[in-house]
């Protein structure tokens, strides 16, 4: 299979603007399409190292990102995500087309792919597992979860938790990872060999920045593994380090709160939490030093 | 087509599934394109991609329904102390009468119909319980009220269901006036002897009022195939089409027949007994109005492809919008009404903008 990186730019722009491109992320096939010439060059950096899928194919997603009719694609000009020929959002101004791309495609897996247990949750592997750290409020699971990958752990995902019913594993769906802020200087510090897209200013959530996908994670894309830990981070400046186990109902019940569409599973949702609970340690890490919160991870992972 | 013949599906090769995906989810029929399959006992040799996008229309299907029947369980314990029959309609009556255009559906609200000398109760005993009403605007509440068939919505805000109370089945400023005291009558205990649905035929008949005369026409496809299903399911019963068309002829509602049995077997090779072709014909549209609703009906019910979506097409929804207003209300009634509606949602667009900027 072809990576997109293997396309010349002009090739990569003309069939965007013509019959689309086929991206394999994770399990999902996503055809996209564009009429901007500046979306090129940042698809193929940050999709450079995905397979592209020849056609004929099912794709999950059909993907736009256009140029609005009239008076709009010149003056102060916007761009528009379309999913399905269909635009669930307001445009964008242009400058934004990629986070718009990103943040389009995350909701369109949410709405759509209720085939898996969509968990709100960064996951990364080391050893054969699945670590998950699920999103609530002010826990920072981004910036860990860049974190971990640049120390060598395997990106699955900085925000979906994708779980098999039939069999509880994780499957993986690695795709650029967006910071924020602060965030952003954090990991450049971190680890400055890690390859940062350029920043937006004035985005709804402020300053954005995507780091690339690496290599070997995006390599391993069609690898699923099983659940080990649950921890949930909790940032605090100057807080000491401290990984506190939690009992399994609790740990069910905060896991919950933050799903895509636990509610929408019903029964079957509740029994694939459930044994996915069991299958893991469970814990909540109070840090302010990334690289303690880091390194317990690791040493957590490989006893 | 391929609902009608599922084993041609196997033949598709991923381009035609890719599409055919695509428009089954566009037109609310994906979940139903899953149970035919598995009807058929196909499911497992399709694709593994397919299977998957079923399973998760089926999550949906899923979800809803359990929403509708807690909706309706939640209803008759609000209602406990009133001895009101409960005749359920649409798709909460394909439901639990498990009748076949249940089948994979995808429900948003649930419609009920009562007496309309109980409305106030029912509505009040409601509003008690919890639920609200969802249109707010003071133009929306006396339209609703004074002119349709059914009360402004109620939502209850712990479950977020639409709750359509009607009094009868079409507006009252309509040209139809089917008497709704017949519909109640004449309607078929459930199991739960609280809750009825129509009988066979007032279900048709209401069906066809809904697709023909209410203008809603976004789930045009998927309404029709509710008729369809209904029309074969029913068909079978002894003097199923006698009855249909002679009931009709009494409730005034020849003309959404006529229109029913010509297009479900112009464009789902629905099996429509001569007789009754022939019968509804008796009301059938002049010449012009038939080719022109031909036309938009044409435009409308059939799908169209996702990425090249037809200017011909949201014309005919707007023709035909304006048709179902044309006919629920009088001419200068009708102009205040657009009008209205306009201003309302330009303010309301300001009003958003605003608040986003």
């Amino acid at each position: 299979m072809r990576l997109l990186a293997g396309l010349a730019h002009e090739e990569c722009r003309q069939r965007l603007a013509d019959r689309g491109i086929l991206l394999q992320t994770g399990p999902f096939i996503v055809e996209v399409r564009s009429d901007l010439d500046g979306f090129t060059g940042l698809l193929q950096q940050f999709y450079g190292q995905f397979p592209m899928v020849e056609p004929p194919a099912i794709a999950d997603f059909h993907v736009q990102l256009l140029s609005p009719p009239g008076i709009r694609r010149w003056w102060r000009p916007q761009v528009r995500f379309l999913l399905d020929g269909q635009s669930p959002f307001q445009p964008f101004q242009l400058s934004h087309a990629f986070p718009l791309f990103e943040w389009g495609l995350n909701w369109s897996i949410a709405m759509q792919a209720q085939q898996y247990l969509m968990l709100h949750s960064a996951a990364v592997e080391r050893a054969g597992k699945v670590l998950l750290l699920p999103a609530w409020p002010g826990c920072g699971k981004s910036t860990l979860c860049a974190a971990l990958v640049s120390r060598g752990w395997r990106l699955f995902s900085d925000e979906f938790g994708l779980v098999r019913a039939d069999d509880g594993q994780l499957v993986p769906m690695p795709r650029p990872i967006p910071l924020k802020n602060k965030s952003i200087d954090v990991i450049r510090d971190f680890s400055p060999d890690m390859e940062f897209g350029p920043e937006f200013h004035g985005t709804r959530k402020g300053t954005v920045a995507h780091l690339r996908t690496p290599d070997a994670s995006a390599a391993q894309l069609h690898i699923p593994a099983p659940p080990g830990w649950l921890v949930f981070p909790r940032y605090r400046a100057g807080a000491s380090l401290r990984l506190k186990p939690i009992d399994k109902p609790q740990a069910f019940l905060k896991l919950v709160n933050n799903s895509f569409n636990y509610q929408l599973l019903g029964l079957q949702g509740f029994q694939t939490v459930t044994r996915l609970v069991r299958n893991c340690e469970c814990s909540i890490l109070s840090y302010s030093d990334l690289d303690e919160a880091v390194d317990t991870l690791t040493q957590l992972a490989d006893a | 087509m391929a609902l009608r013949k599922p084993e041609l599906m196997l033949d598709f090769g991923p381009d035609e599934w890719d599409l055919l995906l695509r428009i089954a989810r566009r037109n609310r029929l994906l979940g139903r394109l899953a149970v035919v399959m598995t009807e058929a006992g196909k499911a497992s040799q399709l694709p593994t991609k397919v299977q998957d996008h079923f399973l998760a229309a089926q999550v949906f299907v899923t979800h809803y329904q359990r929403t509708a029947r807690w909706e309706i369980n939640r209803i008759l314990a609000a209602l406990g102390g009133i001895d009101v029959p409960l005749v359920l309609l649409k798709g909460s009556a394909y439901i639990f009468a498990g009748l076949p255009p249940s089948r994979g559906r995808l429900l948003s609200d649930v419609d009920v119909l009562v007496p309309r000398g109980v409305l106030d109760d029912v509505e009040q005993k409601l509003l008690a319980h919890g639920w609200e009403s969802v249109k707010l605007e003071e133009y929306d509440q006396r339209y609703y009220r004074t002119w349709m068939h059914e009360l402004p919505p109620l939502r209850h805000p712990e479950r977020l269901i639409e709750v359509d109370l009607h009094h009868t089945i079409s507006p009252l400023t309509s040209r139809l006036s089917p008497d709704p005291e017949k519909l109640i009558s004449d309607s078929i205990p459930l199991a739960d002897t609280r809750l009825r649905v129509l009988q066979p035929v007032d279900m048709v008949l209401h069906s066809a009022v809904h697709l023909f005369h209410d203008g809603e026409f976004i789930n045009g496809l998927r309404d029709l195939v509710d008729l369809t299903d209904l029309l074969q399911h029913f068909g079978q019963q002894a003097h199923f089409w006698e009855e249909l068309v002679s009931r009709a002829r009494l409730q005034g509602l020849l003309r959404p027949l006529f229109y029913t049995l010509r297009y479900t077997s112009r464009y789902l090779a629905a099996d429509i007994p001569d007789s009754a072709m022939v019968a509804a014909g008796d009301d059938a549209p002049s010449g012009p109005v038939l080719y022109l609703m031909d036309h938009l009906i044409g435009a409308v019910i059939v799908p169209e492809h996702p990425d090249y979506p037809r200017q011909s097409r949201a014309v005919a929804h707007w023709l035909l919008y304006v048709r179902s207003h044309w006919l629920r209300m009088p001419p200068g009634m009708l102009l205040q009404h657009l009008l209205r509606k306009r201003i309302m949602s330009w303010r309301q667009r300001k009003a958003s903008a605003r608040s986003l900027a």
